[in-house]
């Protein structure tokens, strides 16, 4: 666990708290797509997607990084990235929904990597202004890496939607199963708020912009329920994250304090 | 007609004593072909069968560093099955029918990863051992007589040794840490030495294809010759650990100025060749399950990149006829 005043310090503090969320989002979509690692359908598309998993873990890092950072300055407790990532329990994660649901089949997993990963390009977009930094740095760096991935996951959505009566099929019931969580991402909470407010809504309308023109394209047709699944960023998860969790942490839970 | 056919033969030997590269394209004996198909495509299966008892790990990896580091070596790994599948391609022999053979049976792949990864440990012997022995065993490769190995091999070398290093210091790392993660250290090290002295193949007396392949320079030292390099070479590193290979007879003999070692059981070795190590079946099954749960996915691939091209050469013919 983390210690109690540094999880005093997150509750209080809104950048930290937006610093995690984004590095959260990165990691558990990372670890979705390591999943992956020597199971994929095309052994060079198996080198590709762990690329982007490689991508994305790396991003976590430097926010965890600067996050760790911020709480060691402020608290005066020593904390890094590996606390951040290890000794948190589901309510503290402030991943998006869509980030932790199962990979299902190679359909479903290039679909979420688009659907994130086309919001997370318009996101990074906004945050190379960034008034802070570091954030700034990171999102410089990031916005080349998330370029790739939405190119490459726009073309298996294109080229499975495009397919074969199965593929479309597919994909037709991955993204009902996907859509609901699509939401979540484009409506900022109160952590967002200060740091990416005005820019908001350009994201959302660009995000609609950059689905409509790959399904267009793709020939599929996204549900057009209005009801969506929220509450991972504020803490309120799946079922599925315990267990996610649980299999990533174990080491760190099972000997805590060790350097590995 | 015979006497071309021991003229090809002479002059291919001569090339060969000569260290020039065999081509692809250029005349070579059949079983020549044969067995290097054989090699290279069992050397990529084990690769891609190899990512698996690693792969394990990443969704376990202790810290973020590690995990990263893994994440990469295991991905080397599914490169290096690349480079050598398309090596083996270039010998007349598609991709899909290796897969076939390896998920018939048919083809075999290095026993190693039919071994269980059992703790964290396991990854840092892996990369120090499995991968310090396929070191000594790819090194004399990358002056393999057929080029597109030799040429691959190089390649892998590079990131081999790394592997080496970063399995070296990832038990180092433990071996100065708890008491814990020392048991933990020497107990993947007992699990995977003698398995990793198994990786280069029988005794020299009763390693059937050797001759020919040394003729032929697509071997250049004997099993035991690589075994033994491999012994001295570890057992002076685990000194740095700290801690013990699981061998009572390793002693270094001032004669021969080399360790000696303790009987290999080649009784184990047979039974998980045959298909009785504890992870042959979980290890081959992994491989088949992703290759049919993809079938759909590649089916698409192809159909999808057929229509692409008919709407192009539509549109040119269309195009054509507009401005004609
Ligand atoms: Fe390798
Ligand atoms: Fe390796």
């Amino acid at each position: 666990m983390l210690q109690q005043s540094i999880k005093s310090y997150i509750q209080q503090d809104l950048q930290t708290q937006y610093l995690l969320h984004l590095a959260d989002n990165a990691l558990i979509l990372s670890h979705r797509n390591s999943q992956w690692c020597g199971h994929g359908p095309i052994l060079e598309q198996d080198i590709a997607l762990t690329n982007i998993a490689l991508d994305q873990l790396g991003q976590a890092r430097n926010l965890y990084q600067y996050a760790a950072l911020l709480i060691t300055e402020k608290t005066g407790i020593a904390t890094t990235e590996d606390q951040l990532a290890y000794l948190r329990d589901v309510g503290e994660f402030k991943n998006c929904l869509l980030a932790e649901l199962p990979n299902g089949d190679w359909g479903q997993t290039v679909l979420r990597n688009f659907l994130m990963g086309s919001y997370q390009f318009f996101l990074y977009q906004e945050l190379q202004q960034s008034a802070i930094g570091q954030l700034k740095a990171i999102a410089e760096k990031s916005i080349k890496e998330i370029t790739y991935h939405v190119r490459w996951s726009a073309d298996w959505v294109l080229r499975l939607g495009d397919g074969t009566a199965e593929s479309k099929g597919r994909m037709v019931q991955a993204l009902e199963l996907l859509w609901a969580y699509t939401g979540e991402m484009l409506e900022p909470c109160d952590y967002e708020l200060p740091f990416i407010a005005t820019q908001s809504s350009f994201i959302k309308a660009a995000w609609e912009a950059k689905i409509a023109s790959v399904f267009s394209e793709a020939s599929l047709v996204h549900p057009t329920n209005e009801w969506m699944q929220s509450g991972g960023k504020k803490g309120i998860h799946t079922e599925h994250l315990g267990y996610l969790l649980a299999e990533m942490q174990f080491l760190q839970r099972a000997y805590p304090g060790l350097e590995w | 007609m015979d006497q071309t056919a021991n003229q090809l033969q002479d002059q291919f030997q001569q090339r060969i004593d000569l260290e020039q590269k065999i081509e692809p394209r250029d005349w070579m004996p059949e079983k020549y072909r044969q067995t290097l198909i054989r090699q290279i495509s069992q050397h990529a299966h084990s690769e891609i069968i190899g990512m698996l008892p690693e792969g394990n790990w990443i969704t376990r990896a202790p810290s973020l560093k590690r995990k990263a580091i893994l994440l990469a070596k295991v991905q080397d790994e599914a490169g290096h099955g690349l480079y050598l599948y398309s090596a083996a391609e270039t010998l007349g022999i598609s991709r899909d029918e290796m897969y076939e053979q390896l998920h018939s049976g048919k083809a075999k792949y290095s026993s190693i990863f039919n071994y269980p990864t059992l703790s964290w440990a396991d990854m840092g012997a892996i990369g120090w051992l499995v991968d310090g022995a396929a070191i000594l065993n790819q090194v004399p490769l990358c002056r393999t007589s057929f080029g597109p190995y030799a040429r691959a091999m190089v390649r892998v070398c590079k990131e081999e040794s790394f592997h080496q290093r970063q399995g070296f210091e990832c038990l180092l790392q433990l071996s100065r840490g708890s008491e814990v993660q020392r048991q933990m250290c020497q107990d993947a090290i007992n699990r995977w030495w003698w398995p990793s002295l198994m990786m280069f193949g029988p005794k020299d007396d009763e390693s059937p294809n050797s001759k020919l392949s040394m003729q032929w320079k697509i071997k250049r030292f004997s099993n035991d010759e690589l075994r033994q390099k491999f012994v001295d070479m570890i057992a002076e590193q685990i000194k740095l650990l700290n801690m013990v290979l699981p061998d009572p007879d390793l002693t270094w003999n001032e004669q021969t100025k080399h360790y000696d070692y303790g009987a290999i059981n080649w009784e184990e070795f047979k039974q998980v060749i045959q298909g009785n190590g504890p992870c042959n079946k979980e290890r081959l099954e992994a491989r088949k399950k992703a290759w049919t749960n993809g079938d759909w996915v590649r089916e698409a691939a192809t159909v999808h990149a057929a229509k692409q091209a008919k709407r192009k050469s539509e549109a040119q013919t269309f195009s054509a006829k507009e401005t004609q």
